[in-house]
Order: C-alpha cells, then sequence, then structure tokens
C-alpha cells in the first residue's frame, strides 16, 4: 500500500469514529456542534498523560477517551436542557471554549501546538474504526437504540411511556464523547502533534453534517458520509484549486437529488427482502 | 480608555446585529439555520474590494457587491428551502454548509487566500470629542444598521411581504391555503436577509479595510451567538444581543488579550443559555422545534 493510500484511509477511519461520535446524539434528535471540543479534549488529555506522565499507549488513549466522556457528563447535565438550536449553541459555545483555552494554555504548548510522543499506525486505527461501527450496530438493535429513536419521534411521548428522556439524553451524548474523545486521541498520536486550532467549530459542523449527508436513519449513515466527506475531496484532487468547489457542488447535488440522506431505512428494507414486481 | 472601547464595541455591534437579523429572518420564520451567511457576508466585503481594486467607484463597486450576494441567496433559496421543506429539518443545512464551501471557494480560485487591503474611501475621517476618536464610516454603519432593523419591524407589520412572511412563520402550509403565495414570498425573504448580511460584510470591509475570503466565519458565529443571546422571534432581541457581543469583545481584547477573546464571549453565551435556556428576551416557545 502506498504511503498516500494508507493516510486517507487513516484520516477515513478517524472520521468516520468521529462521525458515529456525532450520530448517537442525532439519533436522539440532538444537534451536538461540540464534537470536535470532545476530541480536543480527548487528544490534549491522551497527549499529557503520555507525555508527562509515561503512560502506555493504549491507556493513554483509552484514558483521554474516558475524559471526554466525564466532561460531556459535566457539560451535559448543564446545557441538554436547552433545545433546538439552543443547544446547537450552547455546544458550539463548548466548543469555541475548549479550543480557547486550549490555544493559551502554555503548558501545553498554547497556538504553537503540541507535539505528542508515542505512535500508532493505521492498522490498530482502523481496528477501533471497525470496533466503534460493531459498537454502533450493536447500539442500534439495543434497547438504548430503540429508546433513542423514540426520542427522536416524539420526546413528550416517550417520556408518557416510561422512558426516563433525560437521562437517555445524557448516555447518548456522553458515550458519544468518548468516542469523540477516542477519535481525538489517535489522531494526536498518529500525527504526534495536536493544536487547538484544527478543532474548530467548522470541524464540528462539518462531522454532523457529514452524518446528515449520509443518512441518520440507519446505522450506515454515518459511515457513508464520513467516506463521502473525506474520499470525494481526494478524487478531485486533479482539479486542484476547483476541488473543493467541485466537492461543494456534489453535496449540493447530493441533498437535491436525496433529502432524506443517502441511505435510508425503506432503502434497506428493499434491498434485504426485494419483492418481485407484480407481472 | 474605557469610553473609546465602548465606542468601539458599538460600532463593530452594529455589524452582528445585522448579521443576527439575518439569521432571525431565516431561523425566525423558516426554521432554516442557514449556513451560507458567512458566505453571503463575505461576497459582499470581498466583491467590494474586488471591484474597487478594478477601479470601480465604490458607491458602484457596493452595489454590485449587494446585487452579486443578493442573487447568491436567491440560488441557496432554490436549491435548498424551496425542494427540500417539509423534510427532516437538518437537511438544508446541509446543502447550505455546501453552498459556504462553493462560495468560499470560487472566490478563492480567483484571487487566492490572501487577506487584501481596502483602501478607506473617506481618508482619515474622524470625530474627536476630547481624546475620544470616534469613526464617521463606523458611526453611519452603526445608524445605518439601527435604521435598517427599524424599518424591517415596520415593513414586517405594516407591508403586504411583512405580512406574508409573518404567514408563512407561523405555518407555510396554512399560509398557502390563505392565498400567500409560498413561492414569492420566501425568494424575497431570502434576498431580504442575504442583502442584510451582505451589507454587513460591506460595512465590516469599509470600517476595518481589509478582507478575505473566510471573513464571514468568526463574524457570522458571532452574529448567531447575538441572535441566541438576545432570543429568537424577537429583533429586538437580535439589536440588543449584537451590541452586547461587540462591547464583550472589544472589553476582552481591551482588559485581556486578543487571545481570550472568544473564551469570554463564548464563555459567557454558555452561561447565560445554562441559566436561561432560551436567551434573555426570547419567546419560549422559538427555536425549540427540533432542528
Amino acid at each position: 500500500m502506498s504511503g498516500y493510500t494508507a493516510a486517507i484511509l487513516t484520516i477515513l477511519a478517524i472520521n468516520l469514529i468521529a462521525a458515529y461520535a456525532a450520530w448517537l446524539p442525532l439519533a436522539a434528535g440532538q444537534v451536538n456542534l461540540g464534537t470536535a471540543g470532545f476530541m480536543a479534549t480527548g487528544a490534549y488529555a491522551s497527549a499529557v498523560l503520555s507525555n508527562e506522565f509515561d503512560w502506555p499507549l493504549w491507556g493513554a488513549i483509552g484514558a483521554g477517551a474516558l475524559a471526554a466522556g466525564l466532561l460531556a457528563v459535566v457539560i451535559g447535565a448543564a446545557v441538554l436542557r436547552t433545545r433546538g438550536l439552543y443547544l446547537a449553541l450552547a455546544t458550539l459555545a463548548f466548543n469555541e471554549v475548549v479550543r480557547g483555552v486550549l490555544i493559551n494554555l502554555e503548558v501545553v504548548g498554547g497556538a504553537a501546538g503540541y507535539p505528542v510522543i508515542g505512535y500508532v499506525g493505521l492498522l490498530p486505527i482502523a481496528l477501533c474504526a471497525g470496533g466503534v461501527f460493531l459498537l454502533a450496530l450493536w447500539l442500534s438493535a439495543s434497547r438504548l437504540g430503540m429508546t433513542l429513536h423514540a426520542i427522536e419521534q416524539d420526546e413528550t411521548m416517550s417520556g408518557l411511556f416510561g422512558v426516563h428522556v433525560p437521562l437517555t439524553q445524557l448516555a447518548a451524548f456522553a458515550i458519544g464523547a468518548v468516542l469523540a474523545g477516542l477519535a481525538g486521541g489517535l489522531y494526536g498520536h498518529h500525527f504526534s502533534f495536536v493544536e487547538g486550532q484544527h478543532f474548530s467549530v467548522l470541524l464540528s459542523v462539518t462531522i454532523v453534517l457529514s452524518v446528515v449527508l449520509g443518512g441518520t436513519q440507519t446505522v450506515w449513515g454515518p459511515a457513508i458520509g464520513a467516506a463521502f466527506f473525506t474520499l470525494l475531496p481526494e478524487l478531485f484532487r486533479g482539479a486542484e484549486g476547483w476541488r473543493y468547489v467541485l466537492f461543494a457542488a456534489a453535496v449540493i447535488l447530493v441533498m437535491a437529488v436525496r433529502p432524506q440522506g443517502v441511505v435510508t431505512r425503506g432503502m434497506l428494507r428493499r434491498a434485504m427482502f426485494p419483492r418481485r414486481r407484480a407481472a | 480608555m474605557l469610553e473609546q472601547q465602548i465606542v468601539n464595541g458599538l460600532m463593530l455591534g452594529g455589524i452582528y446585529v445585522l448579521v443576527a437579523v439575518s439569521f432571525t429572518l431565516f431561523f425566525g420564520c423558516l426554521n432554516f439555520l442557514n449556513f451560507s451567511v458567512p458566505a453571503l457576508f463575505m461576497l459582499g466585503g470581498f466583491l467590494t474590494w474586488a471591484l474597487v481594486s478594478e477601479g470601480v467607484p465604490w458607491p458602484l463597486a457596493v452595489l454590485g457587491a449587494l446585487a452579486v450576494a443578493g442573487a447568491a441567496s436567491l440560488v441557496v433559496e432554490r436549491l435548498t428551502w424551496r425542494i427540500q421543506r417539509g423534510g427532516p429539518p437538518l437537511v438544508p443545512l446541509v446543502s447550505s454548509l455546501g453552498f459556504l464551501i462553493l462560495f468560499e471557494n470560487l472566490v478563492l480560485v480567483r484571487w487566492g487566500s490572501d487577506a487584501r487591503a481596502l483602501p478607506s474611501p473617506f481618508g482619515d475621517a474622524n470625530w474627536r470629542i476630547g481624546e475620544l476618536v470616534i469613526g464617521l464610516p463606523q458611526l453611519a454603519g452603526l445608524l445605518l444598521s439601527i435604521t435598517l432593523v427599524l424599518g424591517l419591524q415596520v415593513m414586517l407589520r405594516r407591508s403586504k411581504l411583512g405580512r406574508g412572511i409573518r404567514a408563512v412563520a407561523e405555518s407555510a402550509e396554512t399560509a398557502t391555503m390563505l392565498g400567500v403565495e409560498v413561492n414569492r414570498v420566501v425568494p424575497r425573504l431570502f434576498l431580504l436577509a442575504g442583502l442584510f448580511c451582505a451589507l454587513a460584510g460591506v460595512l465590516f470591509a469599509l470600517s476595518y479595510q481589509l478582507v478575505s475570503p473566510y471573513m464571514g466565519d468568526q463574524v457570522a458565529l458571532k452574529g448567531l451567538s447575538a441572535m441566541v443571546l438576545g432570543g429568537m422571534g424577537n429583533v429586538w432581541g437580535a439589536v440588543i444581543g449584537g451590541l452586547v457581543i461587540g462591547l464583550v469583545e472589544v472589553l476582552a481584547i481591551g482588559i485581556l488579550s486578543a487571545d481570550h477573546v472568544n473564551i469570554v464571549v463564548y464563555g459567557i453565551l454558555l452561561l447565560i443559555l445554562v441559566v436561561r435556556p432560551t436567551g434573555l428576551f426570547g419567546d419560549p416557545e422559538l427555536g425549540k422545534q427540533k432542528l
């Protein structure tokens, strides 16, 4: 495998994990525009553990992911009272605060960025992405997945049927943040460098909207969305400056043709149980 | 000097007010968080520079930039709201993000990514009161913002288009049944809101004399914050939110440093949303719908 292919596949695997991080709260109808903030938390926490405390690689990455999850429980308890656009903006504000703090924190290099000791190659990252996909597959068929879907459809009704709505939403938010923290930790340890600027609101927005493009109804959507947003700009690389113009046109076109997302529930059903057309 | 910073903050706030009002029009009336707003802002400011640098006199350059941005907003309407309404509410957001990438990169292909300096057409037009320096173009911009917002308020209340917009905001289906031509009202709303944020871009370019393809990103986030801070469905909320964010930003630069601005501005926004989950003056029913 050429270095170029390996590099693209690594980024794809990390973006895939980030996409599932955004998908979990989205499946419960919450738009979390703080995903990049949780990635930054995982990236910096694991980097500090690797650099300053000589933690073993996977211990540091795992602890970084858990740190992001813990932060999500604290933040989520405060902001999940808000709804709709207010929630999106509260998480966006959280993202900017995290980025602002990291850029100003001189112990982790400030705006100049922070080199990370330790290296993770493509294979372990790809295995992690596969594991996250299996987890998502299992979650979507589990009680939690069904509850999330019920909340997304009708919050009040789910509550009446005995679902503990705030707790379920907090769980989705926090598990999502753990995945985001994992993506961040892998990112930092693969590129051996993290900087606050990378984890911008625009990254969060792009992650969430790539999931919408793929389709939020099924577990396949985030994977398709991440692949679309990672691979398409590479396909257009030959177009040089026009690359992102073509990519943007493709995004607009896909959403015009498939406004429910690329993969929908009905489409999967038709693929699995093809019906013979009446003669 | 505190007075000077308050003056500067209010001037900057005037620009955020226009962006916030633009977001409010899209969101309050159509429940559409339009991510192409930063691009329309940038088109207003950047094309003013581009036309001036081609030798076009600046009033014409401003009109040209506004015309292009308005047309761009109409294209956004055609390919987002028009074809995706009634579907999942997040879908038009993806397309509008597509337009943000599209417009920014079209400008990038033609003019490159460097920030460009726009010479001030007014020279050194400052008004000095003791030690206080008030830039006249900025002051005119602030007054223009407030006047336009007032005009918009009157227009929404009195005119036929305003009544149509408010009817669509209640329910597009009911409005159609009552004889409102939704497909005529909504493009005009896009044109109006697009022109508001493009004008904000023009004022930004004329006041700070610097444009770049990405100039809209941070400003639009602040404008969006201003809308949410003030509370949605309330033009005055947007005005107060815009001025407050402008003041907080300039004071944070003055008292702390430029690096701490985002922590302070977004920290306050986060705090307010935690304490008052519908913003300061918001209609509690608006903005809680599913995104």
